[in-house]
């Protein structure tokens, strides 16, 4: 049934360039849409099933793609070496990071990797030897995969397309299986889930370093993409789009993040006709959906749906 | 200049800051205490009570007058934000009540933003700008009145919470909301009082700190998330704490910044956050919890 | 018969106040052993102790001869042991079967990254489990209701389904916490003849309650606390005979 939502999500996305080719909102944009899918589907993962809040995941995003910026640029290191390197940097800042504040939870949890983003972020731009300062670093190598060069909108659409497919794939297949289930239980009951023999601790920890991971690689395709990055694409601000972009479809549900994810990517696209009213009318649809549909989106759109075709029928989440 | 003198001076500029977040703190403790809510949207209080002010003022209304209705406008926000925000999604889930005062912080600035553009504006000193001499340090009048007028506002608070019923009735909802209700105690109002003071609280930050730093329509981020550092400091939900809190926040980034570096110093804030969540979660004079299975 | 589970001298005081004071006694396996007692006799501190969600100050809990005291909850229940809970903790955010699936959990040994690629033994090892759930849903009568989200059940079939979760993953040993609270007649009924049949397939059950019909009807062992001390402990119709018991309830004449 989601391989089918799959299935049908992979064609649209294959034909959309071919009927609409040239399109800035499908290839450009488009790819900026995929990258925040990835993000969004692996926050998903944590605060959706596992029931955690994450304040500052763009922090994992911009280690990556300064992972990648700086070893390319100031090193001369080769791309995927260096994404390899943003991984285990990402991989070992999230486990050491992850112990202490996942003790915590609700708010305090909320400030405390809040508090952790703005750390990073803060260091990103004052260390500007390293990393170029509130400039950012640009010029940053272009990516191929066995020699074939990724350097045109459309290759760069391909390639994210795939690692993003792959991404809501996977996040499917661990939905579906006991470790799925071990993190919704972990958000059901803790207690619970421990008499059912499940480590919460690790379970927590494991599905933190995982979308970390997810959103470092993410981050390291960005700066190839764009051959620029600046703290800008990591501050507090983009942290607290991601969370919106996984509450807005609708938490605890793979489907519901890509739905979030294309909204708010297509969203200021469309509001940029409102020009200064922007930023309000941003905030206020934001207001308007949590006070109203606090499901979500998607998992909202989903019940009203089935509603009207089969009463009783349920909408589970995916 | 020796140590004790650039002591002298940290000291002076840490105080000052430290009012400012002190007072934003304790606006956060206050409506953490009465909903159970982490305000997000505290920082626009200070931005708007500083920004109605300038601007009611360069448009001619007298300078004091310009003060006391931008504390006005900026309460009328808080309210309209518990009205219409906070109280249809009392039953909401930590994190939906996070997004959404996260969106109202948002829809603030947005506004701001369309009203007062991107610039940035500055508010003339409430009594002039003489320097004063205090030994090697120096300092000027609006400084003394950001001190003072924090010292007063605070002591008003705590008058307010030990000594008025309203002031008591607030902390009963803070403790219980049924029983409170149950006795007669206007649950709703009271939830009304608590974001209207603690945006008044804003709104009296910022006119106090324009004069020496500049205001635009972003400014309010920062100083919300470090208003809010300082409540988590002192322990979340004590609203004298928050206070203590946002004094101690303030110089410890004086002194940061002028030991170790000035780029550096806003992340003091946010490594007191995780401290603080690390290894005493309840602040430095809140007290601990537990969970009853 | 063998001792299941042996505590010794189990100790836990909340401030000053002694919740459990040196109780000592024996489980013999597919027996049911009950505990009863006044309110705050410290009957739930006794499985929270059992179960590792806390700690004792002192004594010991052995299980099948292996100490239990200092490990954390889910090591104890990867023993063989689980429990119910007095407040349901039902995963409101899953169907009826998947809340059973959970309690299978620690059958399971696929790893995350066989789950992510789907590997044919994560397959094999979600077959199993559904099928394991599904017999220990047909076994407490829920069979039908699989697919029912837990959050649009009834009590009633709410606390048959924490039994249903507690029992799929084939423990040796069963807590179970107030199973029969805010029961009618038939659905105490209907759970009495659920706990006989769980002892009559090899499995021990260690029982908190109020009801003493139902505890004195089905229980082998009886033991009875108060103020954190053990009062009694012996087969209900000794107990039911004991003076102190009849004290401790009714109050001192």
């Amino acid at each position: 049934m989601r391989l089918l939502g799959l299935g049908i999500f992979a064609l649209i996305i294959a034909v959309l360039p071919i009927l609409f080719p040239e399109n800035y909102y499908i290839t450009v944009v488009g790819v900026t849409m995929f990258f925040n899918v990835i993000l969004a589907v692996g926050l998903n993962l944590f605060m959706g099933y596992a029931g955690q809040i994450s304040l500052g995941h763009a922090a994992f995003f911009g280690l990556g793609a300064y992972a990648s910026a700086i070893l390319t640029t100031k090193f001369g290191w080769n791309p995927w070496a260096a994404m390899g390197a943003g991984i285990i940097l990402v991989w070992l800042i999230s486990y050491l990071v992850a112990k202490p504040i996942l003790r915590l939870k609700g708010h305090y949890l909320a400030m405390a990797t809040l508090g952790f983003g703005i750390i990073i972020h803060i260091f990103l731009v004052q260390y500007d030897t390293l990393t170029g300062g509130p400039d950012g670093l640009s010029s940053i190598p272009e990516l191929s995969i066995f020699g074939w060069p990724i350097n045109t909108d459309l290759r760069w659409y391909a390639v994210s397309a795939v690692v993003m497919l792959l991404s809501i794939l996977f996040s499917l297949n661990i939905v579906a299986s006991k470790h799925g289930r071990a993190l919704k239980a972990v958000h059901g009951s803790e207690v619970a889930a421990e008499m059912m023999g499940i480590d919460t601790s690790k379970v927590k920890v494991h599905i933190f370093v995982i979308s970390a991971i997810m959103a470092s690689i993410t981050g390291s395709l960005f700066a190839h993409e764009q051959a620029f990055v600046s703290p800008d694409s990591c501050s507090f601000f983009f942290s607290i789009e991601l969370v919106t972009m996984v509450v807005l479809g609708g938490m605890a549900s793979t489907f519901g993040a890509v739905f979030g994810a294309a909204i708010l990517t297509y969203l200021p696209e469309f509001l940029v006709v409102f020009q200064d009213f922007k930023v309000l009318i941003f905030g206020g649809i934001l207001m308007f959906i949590m006070i109203f549909l606090p499901e979500g989106l998607f998992v909202g759109l989903c019940k009203f749906v089935s509603h009207f075709k089969q009463g009783g029928r349920q909408c589970l989440p995916s | 200049m020796r140590m004790y003198e650039q002591l002298l001076q940290y000291l002076i500029t840490g105080i000052t800051v430290g009012s400012a977040y002190a007072l934003v703190g304790l606006g956060f403790a206050i409506i953490y205490n009465a909903s159970d809510v982490v305000n997000f949207a505290q920082g626009e209080f200070v931005m708007i009570g500083a920004m109605s002010a300038i601007f009611l003022n360069a448009a001619g209304v007298p300078y004091v007058l310009s003060l006391a209705l931008a504390i006005a406008i900026t309460v009328a926000v808080g309210m309209a934000l518990e009205k219409f925000a906070i109280e249809p999604a009392r039953n909401a889930s930590v994190v939906s009540t996070i997004i959404i005062t996260i969106g109202a912080s948002i829809l603030l600035r947005g506004a701001a933003l369309l009203i007062w553009g991107k610039d940035i504006y500055g508010l003339k000193p409430f009594t002039g700008e003489q320097t004063i001499h205090l030994g090697p340090a120096t300092l000027l009048p609006q400084n003394l009145w950001v001190m003072g007028g924090t010292a007063i506002s605070v002591l008003l608070v705590k008058y307010f919470f030990d000594h008025t019923t309203t002031g008591k009735a607030i902390l009963a909802c803070s403790y219980n909301k049924k029983a409170a209700y149950l006795v007669g105690i206007n649950v709703k109002k009271m939830l009304l009082i608590s974001y209207g003071l603690s945006a008044c609280l804003g709104a009296i930050a910022g006119i106090l700190i324009a004069p020496i730093t500049f205001f635009t329509y972003n400014a309010g981020v920062m100083l919300g998330l470090k208003g809010f550092s300082a409540a988590i400091l002192g322990g979340m939900g004590n609203p004298m704490g928050a206070v203590a809190g946002g004094l101690m926040l303030g110089l410890l980034e004086s002194i940061g910044a002028g030991l170790i570096s000035s780029g550096y110093k806003d992340a003091i804030a946010f490594i007191i956050i995780l401290l603080v969540l690390f290894f005493k979660p309840s602040g430095l004079f809140g007290k601990s919890e537990g969970e009853r299975v | 018969m063998s001792s299941l589970l042996v505590v010794s001298g189990l100790e836990k005081a909340y401030g000053g106040v002694k919740a459990v004071n040196n109780v000592t006694f024996e489980v013999k396996e597919r027996t049911i052993f009950s505990v009863i007692g006044p309110n705050g006799a410290g009957k739930t501190t006794l499985f929270n102790l059992l179960t590792g969600i806390d700690k004792p100050n002192s004594g010991s809990i052995l299980f099948k001869g292996k100490e239990l005291v200092g490990l954390p909850p889910f090591k104890i229940a990867s023993q063989g042991i689980s429990r119910t809970f007095q407040n349901l903790q039902i995963f409101f955010n899953m169907s009826v079967i998947e809340n059973v699936m959970v309690g299978c959990h620690r059958l399971g040994k696929t790893s995350m990254i066989s789950a992510i690629f789907r590997l044919p033994s994560t397959l094999k090892e979600e077959k199993f489990m559904e099928t394991k759930a599904k017999e220990a849903l047909k076994f407490c009568g829920m069979e039908g209701l699989q697919d029912k989200m837990a959050d649009s059940l009834p009590y009633g079939q709410l606390k048959k389904l924490e039994i249903a979760r507690a029992l799929a993953s084939e423990p040796e040993l069963v807590l179970l916490d107030e199973p029969a609270a805010g029961l009618n007649d038939t659905e105490t009924v209907e759970l009495s003849n659920l706990i006989k049949k769980i002892v009559e397939n090899g499995i021990t059950v260690l029982l908190v309650e109020h009801n003493m019909g139902l505890v004195m009807d089905i229980s082998d062992d009886v033991m009875v606390l108060n103020y954190g001390q053990l009062l009694a402990k012996g087969p209900p119709s000794q107990i039911q005979k004991d003076p102190k018991v009849i004290a401790a309830y009714l109050g001192e004449e």
